[in-house]
């Protein structure tokens, strides 16, 4: 598999100054997906931004990782929520003078 | 300058004690902190200004201060040392420094807790924050892609705009919203695109809907009109007895396909059959005379 895309887990605990138990539990949450490859665990890079969340969420809110879930799934419920009410305002134009 | 009550911002009494202000902080960074409401311009403003408020009335020296001058607070020093002076030098210093507390010195205290100068968080490397705009178009300026230039922040930033581009959609633009923390990579620009409609068509995703007129006798005969699509006119054979209501679906004709070129969606047109007015006596006679033939 190719590593272009994937960050070596271990440069993430230095960056964000976390340890590693925090991206196996979200790997057991199922918020990220750990990759190995030659004994190195990697993420994708497209899962950085959640990571960080997670860690501001922790840092900021002293949310546990129950938490952290949960207001991940609330959100992105309510990402299709919006998504759906833009599609029904506009539809709504349809029928309006 | 407006004063901020940072007690008022807590929802806490001036007596509360240091445990009452990390609940009330913590309860209140919860319900509107960033990453819990995204997009959420007011409740960005609210979060700062409730940290602005902790770190203030969860310091006890700042507190302390703030009580004593409140909006004035971060004076404090100068006015005790001018205190000891004499009575002119500390009117003086008490104007200026009154003067001089800005609105833009409440940010620049933001980004002295949340900016290089923070000791929160150490030297943890953080994202900077992402920027919200809103880009209003016109209904035509979406129908193809095109490119346009934005200011932001003092910056201008050329964008592609794909054609097709839905009303209140959002994209997020990397690395064109606010510094990062300790050397962390740039915020995003989040575009919230607002499109409106000055056209006769009005538009679900890709289809577009419009009304055509026909008069009675092509209605009843069948023929040809021209009607407008959003990019031209075409020509359409009307059945004959077409009724008024009747829709018809020009594939194609409709609205660009976002992000897939050359992929349209369909226009519907609906038929209005208008009746003729100011008839004529001989219509009249002429009508009269079908009237009796259909009830025969």
């Amino acid at each position: 598999m190719s590593k272009e895309k994937l960050i070596l887990i271990n440069q993430l605990c230095t960056h964000y100054q976390v340890e590693m138990s925090l991206f196996s539990e979200l790997n057991e949450f199922g918020i990220i997906e750990i990759l190995t490859i030659e004994d190195s665990y990697f993420i994708h890079e497209d899962k950085i931004s959640v990571v960080e969340k997670v860690v501001r969420m922790q840092k900021d809110l002293k949310i546990n990782l129950e938490g952290v879930d949960t207001v991940l799934n609330l959100l992105d419920k309510i990402d299709d929520l919006q998504t759906q009410l833009n599609t029904l305002q506009n539809r709504l134009r349809l029928y309006e003078d | 300058m407006v004063f901020i009550d940072y007690y008022k911002i807590l929802g806490i009494e001036k007596k509360a004690t240091q445990a009452d202000i990390k609940k009330a902080y913590r309860k209140l960074a919860r319900k509107y902190h960033p990453d819990i409401n995204p997009n959420d311009k007011n409740s960005e403003k609210k979060f700062k200004e409730i940290n602005e408020a902790n770190e203030v009335l969860g310091n006890p020296e700042n507190r302390k201060k703030f009580d004593k001058y409140g909006e004035d607070w971060k004076h404090a020093d100068e006015f005790d040392k001018a205190q000891q002076q004499n009575q002119q030098s500390r009117k003086d210093s008490q104007g200026q420094s009154s003067r001089n507390f800005s609105e833009s010195e409440y940010s620049d205290f933001f980004e002295s807790m949340f900016g290089g100068r923070s000791t929160r968080g150490g030297s943890v490397k953080f994202k900077g924050q992402d920027f919200h705009a809103e880009l209003h178009l016109d209904l035509k300026d979406v129908y193809e892609t095109h490119k346009r230039t934005l200011t932001v922040n003092g910056k201008n930033i050329r964008l592609t705009i794909p054609a097709g581009v839905i009303n209140g959609q959002i994209i997020r633009i990397k690395g064109h919203g606010g510094e990062g923390l300790n050397g962390g990579p740039k915020g995003d620009l989040i575009l919230k695109f607002s499109i409106a409609n000055h056209t006769n068509f009005k538009r679900d995703k890709d289809n577009l809907y419009a009304t055509a007129d026909i008069d009675l006798f092509k209605a009843l005969l069948g023929g040809e009109i021209t009607i407008d699509t959003f990019n031209g006119k075409v020509k359409l054979k009307v059945k004959p007895e077409t009724q008024s209501g009747t829709k018809v679906k020009l594939k194609g004709k409709g609205f660009p396909v976002y992000k897939k070129d050359g992929e349209f969606g369909d226009l519907y047109i609906t038929y209005n059959v208008a009746l003729p007015t100011k008839l004529s006596e001989k219509e009249i006679e002429l009508f009269n005379e079908l009237a009796k033939l259909r009830s025969k």
